[in-house]
């Protein structure tokens, strides 16, 4: 029996067990020194790893009695999961080694929390949804911190972890006042009890706070007062790896849980997403104009795109779950090009963050900044690149659904996002040139991540891929 | 073969347009002629090689989309055929003058390039009009419409520095987009309801069109009149009909060999070709058909007075064209679609051959274009004179009356006028009279062209007459071509044209009813067509001498009881079975031959009689012209100033329009729309990012408020409106 079950968990237990056995292997050899190894060896992993659940395909199974769900959803959700943690890994070795920040401690955190996001995607009982995500944040929250020395390092990582337990506090509310009306902690168990007509008030209130648990982990409008500060005073590589792993694993957790175990209530929680939408696309458009770091742009950039993946979700519909799933790894391919971009920013061998720092980098570096300019309009959604696609799927999605007013909000909030996009544009290639610029250091392997992600905005309009294919199908079997 | 000569053009203009900085000036040039030239020759191979049978040449799938299905097909057939020549022939003739023309320019700087912009567009312009009259579909048609409307716009306003001239091209471009509103409304309403654009379905249908109504602005109409009706508004806007024509005179602002090619030979007729092309439903379209008789008619006679006193030698010349297209469009609309195209045939050699005579005036007298100062050039110009001399004997129609021996005009303009006097309608009534009344105009105004150009004593300044020289041999070759086809074009295809209905059925491929004639239509038609028959039997005496049986003189002689014989024979087939089609009840080709001799003789005697009085006005007195004027301020100004036409558009239309415009930039845009985006932009928004980034304290008990606030919201929203209510 439990053989079974175990092989259905396999790919996670294999991750674990080479987290710690990185782990002990580098403590008992020379530390630090094996960091560069084990980044490699633990990207080499995740991409296998990777392979491998893209390969197993096969039937919906589930194990330890409805705990651990394996579907095309989870399996969907994992690979992008895996790739995008093992790019980020891949593009911050060489940054970290440079400021000494490469710790062996590193990898073997970052795939502990791979491990976290795989069970929250898998989760089919609100305790297994828990552990993940605790699993998940207890490596994010020491990894935000890893420049013990550093000021902000440190204050980031304490912001994080001080909002992020309450945020888990309010989760684990809404899931014991869940447990309370249901009787149960399985998804399967909450859908019969929620019945088919009105929900319970106290189901509701418990569905708010699991919502506003989950929406502190995607950053979405108002739970997202944590990430500017925290992309900002974490070392950049970790900002990238917190701009794109954990939002895919939080957003496939959420809608996990709201098709799952409240699949009869979507109109309740469609308006609430609907609201956290509108305020995450706007407030992240809208704040991020006055932003003069890049990573603090960016931290706003991906409290907006996460609006735009939770107006998906809101319209509560299969065509809505697969638009979320394509706008998610669409959006994960722009922000490994961008902070391979922004990793690269540096003067006088000091990692410099600030956007007047990028003028004049159209004459002077020419690819780089065409690369840029790609992503710079994908992200701000301006047609043909795939970036307009994803957003173009989700307003479609909810127009479908009848929330016409949705989509056309999202499509102002475009309208302003597009603004602090293309004044990064405008810096490269019309700004003052008096200024002191930014000299690009970027080893071959960073530029190739740039290269190619810019290449996928353009080459992906073609058929993004075969990607949409494989969301619909992950989407067809969580929402039946 | 056919595909060469429809993209041969397109080459040329590409290579010439973009490719000239590598191949240099001057090859760019001989190439877009030299392909063009190959364009024409395989045109007039096709035009003799063919069978008269319709063929469908499939280039491209084209649109897929629900149930419009269309190929980009080249449909060739006589009328296709026909319009090839015509049009490289005088495009090729156009290239080849341009090099003369054109060669230097001062409307332009030293050392600028303007020649290989100049042949590109021409080059581009004769795609256009190929992809026109090879359209094997209405969307096609309407692709090459708007491409020839592009060009046009474009070379009307070559002349980038001179204001009037970028005015003309947006005049023709607007005027010409009310027409094509029409076109496209016309094309709509064929594809709702036969649910095809392809011609062939088209006119499959047109009798079943002929039987429905559809509904429109308030009113049921009858569906084949309406589109009939509506396409015929794309023509009036492309052929300058009245009330659509006030662009014509205007886009003469144009260098000349333009004004030649597109707005005399080709572009212009378009109109004529689209109501001919698509025949099938005129054919079903009564209303519509005298419609255009009508307007077709007013035109001519309208254009004919205003052409009286214009003193621009390019303006007369613009308003004699739009008075012929009159005269095509009245042919068209009284069912005699081969006498249209006739006449578009040889108008297109003798117009096209005056507009290129006139500019090598223009040419020698240092670009002045006023006539009074012209005068005496006969000797400066010869060759030039002899060629416009040969044009105008052309346009007037000078031939023999009563025989089929004349220059082209006489021949394709009296078709034209019987065939309006043989309809018998009203309308080909009042068509008649006016048309005749307008040849007297015609052959009026044309020689007062020449006599105040090449007769008289030199007026005008001193120096440039001085200087008046005759053009290069580039310009005057073509001359000398198209000078073979006003002679002899209308002699050598009178026959196909307008000859007997079994000569022109195999003309365009079309059936004959042939011996089922009698019994399938009818007693009805049958009879009148006997009476005819009687008709012409009893007076086949004379018949060969005046030469009834309409062919080349030699036939008529040899041939005549064949010909007789022959005379029995009557149109048949279904809608879309040859290049047009003509209804049962369609016997105008053989009323036409067989009108009173008066009839035929009129529009001889009002050219006499035109050609008199401009004598007398221009050559013995010329001082009554002057005289006249004074007398009768009134109509002089009334015709000089065209009617007004210019003017009341202008009250009416666009005034008003220019008031609603600028009420709209300047409230509407400017102040509400950029106002109300600047405000926001510069105002609000900004006001939002300070505020969110006030918000953004750094203090976490700030941030745990927001969440806890969030819930909070949340929960009395859901706890309000949520599933327990």
């Amino acid at each position: 029996m439990i053989s079974t079950d175990l092989a259905i968990l396999l790919p996670e237990i294999f991750l674990s067990l080479f987290a710690m056995v990185a782990l002990i292997a580098a403590v008992y050899t020379e530390k630090d020194g094996m960091a560069g190894t084990l980044t490699w060896a633990a990207s080499a992993v995740m991409i296998a790893v990777a392979v491998w659940v893209l390969m197993s395909g096969g039937n919906d199974r589930t194990a330890f009695g409805g705990l651990f769900i394996d579907d095309g959803f989870a399996r969907y959700a994992k690979v992008v999961i895996l790739i995008s943690a093992a790019c980020v890994l891949m593009m911050s070795q060489e940054f970290m080694a440079r400021r000494g920040l490469l710790k062996f401690e590193y990898p073997v955190l970052v795939v502990l929390a791979v491990v976290g996001m795989m069970l929250m995607v898998s989760a089919g009982d609100l305790m297994a949804l828990y552990m993940g995500l605790e699993l998940q944040s207890l490596a994010l929250y020491v990894v935000a911190a890893i420049r013990r020395d550093g000021v902000k390092s440190t204050e980031a990582g304490l912001k994080y972890f001080v909002l992020g337990a309450l945020s888990s506090g309010l989760l684990l509310y809404g899931a014991s006042l869940t447990y309370g009306y249901a009787g149960t902690t399985q998804f399967a168990g909450i859908i019969g009890a929620a019945g088919e007509g009105e929900m319970p008030l106290g189901l509701l209130i418990g569905l708010v706070f699991i919502i506003s648990g989950l929406a502190f982990k995607i950053s979405a409008v108002p739970f997202h007062m944590w990430t500017p500060d925290v992309y900002e005073g974490a070392p950049t590589p970790i900002t990238a790896f917190f701009a794109t792993a954990p939002k895919i694993a939080a957003m496939g957790l959420f809608a996990r849980v709201l098709h799952d175990a409240f699949g009869n209530a979507t109109g309740d929680w469609g308006q609430i997403l609907a609201l956290l939408a509108v305020l995450s696309m706007f407030l992240g458009g809208i704040a991020a104009i006055g932003q003069r770091d890049i990573k603090r742009l960016m931290a706003y950039s991906s409290i907006a795109h996460m609006g735009y993946a939770l107006v998906g979700l809101a319209s509560g519909t299969e065509q809505g779950v697969t638009a979320m799933l394509i706008y998610m790894a669409i959006y994960v391919t722009m922000n490994i090009g961008t902070f391979a971009f922004i990793l690269s920013m540096e003067r006088d061998g000091r990692h410099i963050t600030t956007i007047d720092s990028m003028r004049q980098l159209g004459s002077r570096e020419p690819v780089k900044a065409l690369a840029l300019l790609v992503l710079m309009f994908s992200l701000a959604g301006v047609p043909p690149l795939l970036g307009f696609f994803g957003k173009f799927a989700v307003l479609m999605a909810a127009v479908d659904a009848g929330m016409t007013w949705l989509a056309v909000l999202g499509a102002i909030a475009s309208v302003i996002g597009a603004f602090y996009y293309l004044r990064i544009v405008y810096y490269m290639y019309f700004g003052d040139e008096s200024l002191e610029p930014v000299e690009g250091h970027m080893s071959p392997l960073t530029f190739g991540f740039l290269v190619a992600s810019a290449a996928i905005m353009i080459l992906g309009i073609v058929n993004l891929f075969g990607v949409d294919g494989y969301a619909a199908a992950a989407a067809a079997t969580l929402v039946n | 073969m056919e595909t060469i000569i429809l993209f041969a053009p397109l080459v040329g203009a590409i290579i010439c347009g973009f490719g000239w900085r590598i191949v240099g000036e001057k090859a760019g040039m001989v190439i877009a002629t030299g392909l063009l030239f190959l364009s024409a020759i395989l045109s007039w191979i096709v035009f003799f090689s063919f069978d008269g049978q319709t063929e469908q040449i499939t280039i491209m799938r084209w649109i897929e989309s629900g149930s419009l299905s269309t190929d980009w097909a080249i449909r060739l057939d006589r009328l296709t055929a026909i319009m090839l020549i015509v049009v490289t022939t005088v495009s090729s003739l156009v290239h080849l003058y341009s090099f003369g023309y054109m060669a230097h320019d001062e409307h332009f700087r030293e050392g600028e390039s303007y020649r290989p912009r100049f042949f590109a567009y021409l080059s581009f312009f004769t795609f256009a009009m190929l992809s026109l009259v090879t359209a094997d579909n209405l969307v096609q048609m309407f692709f090459g419409w708007e491409g020839v409307g592009v060009a046009s716009y474009l070379l009307i306003g070559f002349y980038i520095r001179k204001p009037s001239a970028g005015a003309a091209a947006i005049k023709a471009f607007v005027v010409n987009r009310v027409g094509d509103f029409g076109f496209a409304l016309g094309i709509f309403g064929l594809f709702f309801l036969t649910d095809s654009i392809n011609f062939d379905v088209i006119f499959a249908s047109a009798p079943e069109l002929a039987q429905t109504n559809i509904r429109f602005l308030w009113t049921d109409w009858n569906a084949a009149n309406l589109l009939g009706f509506l396409l015929f508004v794309g023509a009036m806007g492309k052929s300058a009909q009245l009330f659509l024509h006030t662009w014509l005179p205007d886009a003469m602002e144009g260098p000349t060999p333009v004004s030649a090619l597109i707005h005399a030979a080709t572009m212009v007729t378009a109109g004529v070709f689209l109501v001919c092309r698509m025949s099938p439903l005129y054919e079903f379209a009564p209303d519509a058909a005298t419609f255009i008789v009508y307007i077709g008619a007013f035109t001519a006679f309208f254009a004919a007075t205003v052409g009286l006193v214009q003193n621009d030698i390019k303006r007369v010349i613009a308003y004699s064209t739009c008075s012929q297209l009159g005269y095509m469009f009245v042919a068209a609309g009284v069912g005699m679609y081969s006498a249209a195209m006739f006449h578009l045939f040889t108008h297109a050699f003798f117009k096209a051959m005056l507009f290129l005579g006139a500019g090598s005036v223009i040419h020698g007298m240092h670009h002045e274009q006023d006539m009074r100062n012209y005068g005496g050039l006969k000797d400066k110009l010869p060759v030039t004179f002899w060629a416009m001399m040969i044009g105008t004997l052309a346009i007037t129609g000078v031939g023999i009356p009563l025989t089929y021996i004349g220059f082209a005009g006489f021949l394709s303009k009296d078709a034209i006028i019987e065939s309006a006097f043989a309809a018998g309608t009203p309308a080909g009534q009042l068509g008649f009279w006016l048309l005749v009344i307008a040849a007297a105009m015609t052959s009026f105004y044309s020689w007062r062209l020449m006599f105040m150009t090449f007769f008289g004593k030199p007026r005008g300044d001193k120096h440039t007459h001085e200087h008046a020289h005759e053009s290069p041999m580039t310009m005057l070759v073509p001359l000398g071509v198209l000078a073979l086809g006003a002679i002899f074009a209308g002699m050598i295809w009178m026959s196909s044209f307008f000859g007997h209905t079994d000569q022109v059925a195999k003309f365009y491929g079309i059936p004959l009813a042939g011996e089922a004639h009698a019994t399938e239509e009818g007693h009805g038609a049958a009879d009148e067509h006997s009476e005819v028959a009687a008709a012409a039997e009893e007076h086949s005496d004379e018949a060969t001498e005046m030469a009834t049986s309409p062919e080349d003189v030699e036939v008529v002689v040899t041939d005549d009881h064949g010909a007789d014989a022959e005379h029995h024979a009557a149109f048949g087939g279904n809608p879309g079975d040859g290049a047009l089609y003509f209804g049962p009840e369609n016997t105008v080709l053989d009323d036409a031959h067989n009108v009173p001799k008066w009839v035929k003789l009129s529009p001889f005697l009002a050219m006499l009689f035109g050609l008199v009085l401009a004598w007398v006005f221009y050559i013995r007195r010329p001082e009554t012209p002057k005289q006249l004027a004074e007398n009768q301020p009134i109509l002089y100004q009334f015709l000089l100033n065209k009617w007004y036409f210019d003017e009341i558009y202008d009250v009416v239309f666009v005034r008003p329009a220019k008031s609603l415009g600028n009420f709209l930039w300047k409230k509407g845009d400017t102040g509400t729309i950029d106002g109300g985006i600047n405000g926001l932009a510069m105002g609000i928004i900004p006001f939002f990012t300070r505020l969110a980034g006030r918000a953004q304290s750094g203090y976490i008990f700030a941030y745990a408020a927001a969440m806890v606030l969030g819930i909070v919201v949340l929960v009395t929203w859901m706890s309000i409106t949520g599933g327990a209510n």
